[in-house]
């Protein structure tokens, strides 16, 4: 099991899980959300992978891959990120978002070199549904990296059954059919798909795709134990993108985004460590 | 040698798969669901012949090119005409089948996705057939560079959906359609258009244009020698080729070389590709070092893919079939060389097998026989063709 996963993660039903886009729009911005986020009180952090095509998402991130990806970030490159986040304070676990592709070229071995290397603690495959993940799970297992499973509205019984079964970390819901992206209000049934999962999970279960407003987050708090926000905070730091480019403007632009972030995550009450 | 491919899990060897997000899952589990009940039901294989033959006006005739043979003095070159199926192409055999397959699933919208816009206009014709809203998802580039076509899916009545991520071209058009159809599967089918994507798409286009090879097999007097196809996702190759695996036939697929391997503007997937993920699928793929996929290129839209069917990356492994390039110049000439010769303007396409066979021809004797699939007709490249050839026919 995952020491960092075990301290920030396990048992709590407060969950705020942030997502990032390595690079996007600089490594030091990237490094300095983390931090900021950590401060707000995320639980964990997902490090997203700039990908040329990425299937799951919607036009916010895919938006964000593009400029990580003109200058020239890679899954290798963003790995090494956690260590100088890490070095700079981040004690909260990391998670590698990366779409298969990706992993593939960088191969098992390279990838669990650079887990141990940089102090990562969980890898989720967008593009890797259950079916095809026994090998990695294995070695994930091997290595104290949680495998973080995603389930939908329209998983089968059967097979919510066996992921949830398998999963480590937490279990990823997604709210809605389609790809990433704000969504104004989320469709009733997902409270009861919600209940549905929690009944056979185990591990800490938490909500993503449209996760925009705090509205949303006082909803789901009884029927979740967390929330993964990944678009409305790429957003933010799309509209501050030129701020956050420049040395000079980039706190000004960081604490925007935090301003964001703590009025979003108001319900949970969650204490605050300024730095 | 083994046919059974694929495995229950979409497998060809080691490549196919379903590499998709998880909301997609559902999707393909009712999609292969449908089809296997579709497919051993009788009644819906009747369907879809007579639809072929009284629609589409199956079977294809295959045509002795006599004059080609005798000026390249060596095999027997005959070409099986799908230039001559409805919309000049052999992608409505495909279109037909998935249309009905998803009228029988009780979907009222098909997406589509659509390079130059030969597939997009096959979905739109069978979306107007059969009383289908149709979607057809198609990169900005792409929309600027086939105006003609756009305007033919519209004159359909389908809706043309701009795609202005990534890099604007077909495979983004795919992930689009992909996206589309995954948050609006309740009501929609994606008809997808080579022998690519998730399992079982592969499987489902490979059989719906097995037509080709199946028809050919009947239409030879005898076992042709050599059989040569274009490959850019693989759809009219793997049609062709599939009846003849288990015979002691020569099976060459032609991939696009576009500028020449050398120059790293061409669409040559299993030669300069490296195995990935792209589009759901496990296969080879044009890509950088560290993963992300490339751009092709090709003279011919139908072949500026950066993927390749599953099937094929396996058929290349096992060796069952040989797979070559074809450069722009060489597919150029031998349009203009079967224009000449037999009064036929292939689509520049299919010109890239025609290349292969006026090739390898001349090595052979007399009483050999090459069968080329000519996949389509060249009307739609007139304009490419023009440009190229600077409007002067004789250079």
């Amino acid at each position: 099991m995952n020491k960092r996963f075990e301290k920030h993660v396990d048992g709590r039903n407060d969950l705020f899980i942030p997502f990032v886009v390595a690079g996007d729009p600089t490594e030091e911005t990237t490094i300095n959300l983390a931090l900021m986020l950590q401060e707000e009180g995320a639980n964990a952090i997902e490090l997203g992978i700039p990908y040329s095509d990425p299937l799951a998402d919607g036009p916010v991130i895919q938006r964000a891959s593009l400029r990580a990806l003109e200058h020239g970030m890679s899954l290798e490159k963003a790995m090494g990120l956690v260590k100088q986040m890490r070095e700079k304070g981040l004690e909260i676990p990391v998670v590698i978002f990366t779409y298969y592709n990706l992993l593939l070229q960088l191969g098992e071995e390279r990838f669990f070199a650079l887990v141990r290397e940089n102090d990562i603690d969980g890898l989720l495959v967008p593009d890797l549904p259950f079916e095809e993940s026994e090998d990695w799970r294995e070695s994930c297992n091997a290595n104290e990296t949680a495998l973080i499973s995603l389930v939908a509205p329209t998983t089968s019984d059967k097979r919510l059954q066996a992921i949830s079964k398998e999963a480590t970390g937490f279990l990823y819901c997604v709210s809605s059919l389609g790809v990433t992206g704000t969504r104004t209000d989320f469709h009733s049934s997902v409270f009861t798909f919600l209940d549905r999962v929690k009944e056979h999970s185990m591990i800490p279960v938490a909500v993503g795709f449209g996760v925009s407003a705090p509205e949303q987050v006082e909803k789901l708090k009884e029927h979740c134990d967390g929330v993964i926000v990944g678009s409305a905070i790429i957003r933010q730091v799309e509209e501050q993108v030129e701020v956050l480019k420049k040395e000079a403007s980039q706190k000004e632009g960081i604490d925007q985004i935090r301003a964001y972030v703590r009025n979003l995550i108001s319900p949970y009450g969650k204490v605050k460590i300024h730095s | 040698m083994s046919t059974s491919v694929p495995d229950q899990r979409g497998r060809y060897g080691r490549y196919g798969g379903k590499y998709v997000p998880e909301t997609a899952m559902y999707a393909l589990e009712e999609l292969e669901q449908s089809l296997n009940e579709a497919m051993a039901d009788e009644k819906f294989m009747t369907s879809y012949h007579e639809e072929l033959k009284k629609y589409s006006g199956r079977p294809t005739p295959i045509t002795h090119a006599e004059n080609l043979s005798k000026r390249l003095g060596g095999a027997q070159i005959y070409l099986k005409r799908e230039d001559l199926n409805h919309t000049g192409a052999h992608k409505l055999n495909n279109a037909i089948g998935q249309a009905l397959l998803a009228v029988r699933m009780g979907k009222e919208k098909i997406v589509a996705e659509t390079g130059a816009g030969q597939h997009g206009v096959a979905a739109a014709t069978v979306a107007a057939r059969f009383g289908l809203e149709c979607k057809v998802f198609m990169g900005e580039e792409d929309i600027r560079r086939q105006e003609l076509n756009v305007f033919r899916m519209k004159l359909l009545g389908a809706e043309v959906v701009p795609v202005s991520s990534g890099s604007k071209t077909l495979k983004d058009a795919t992930n689009e359609a992909i996206r589309y159809w995954v948050a609006n599967v309740e009501d929609t089918f994606y008809l997808i258009g080579s022998v690519v994507g998730p399992h079982p798409y592969p499987k489902m286009v490979r059989d719906f244009q097995r037509v080709i090879g199946d028809e050919s097999r009947e239409q030879m007097e005898a076992l042709p020698d050599k059989v040569i196809a274009c490959v850019g996702g693989g759809s009219n190759a793997m049609g062709m080729f599939y009846p003849f695996l288990k015979d002691d036939v020569c099976l060459i697929g032609v991939e696009a070389a576009g500028k020449g391997i050398h120059t790293g503007e061409h669409a040559a997937t299993l030669s300069e590709g490296r195995l990935g993920v792209i589009h759901g699928s496990i296969t080879y793929l044009l890509q950088n070092e560290t993963g992300q996929i490339q751009e092709p290129h090709s003279i011919s839209a139908g072949l500026d893919y950066p993927g390749i069917g599953p099937e094929h990356a396996y058929l290349n492994e096992t060796g069952r079939v040989t797979y070559t390039g074809i450069t722009d110049n060489e597919a150029l000439h031998a349009l203009k060389v079967l224009s000449e010769e037999e009064g036929i303007i292939p689509a520049i396409e299919s010109a890239h097998a025609l290349s292969e066979a006026i090739k390898q021809a001349p090595d052979m004797n007399e009483n050999e026989v090459i069968l080329v699939c000519l996949s389509g007709r060249g009307d739609k490249d007139v304009h490419t063709i023009m440009e190229h050839l600077g409007g002067d026919v004789n250079e």
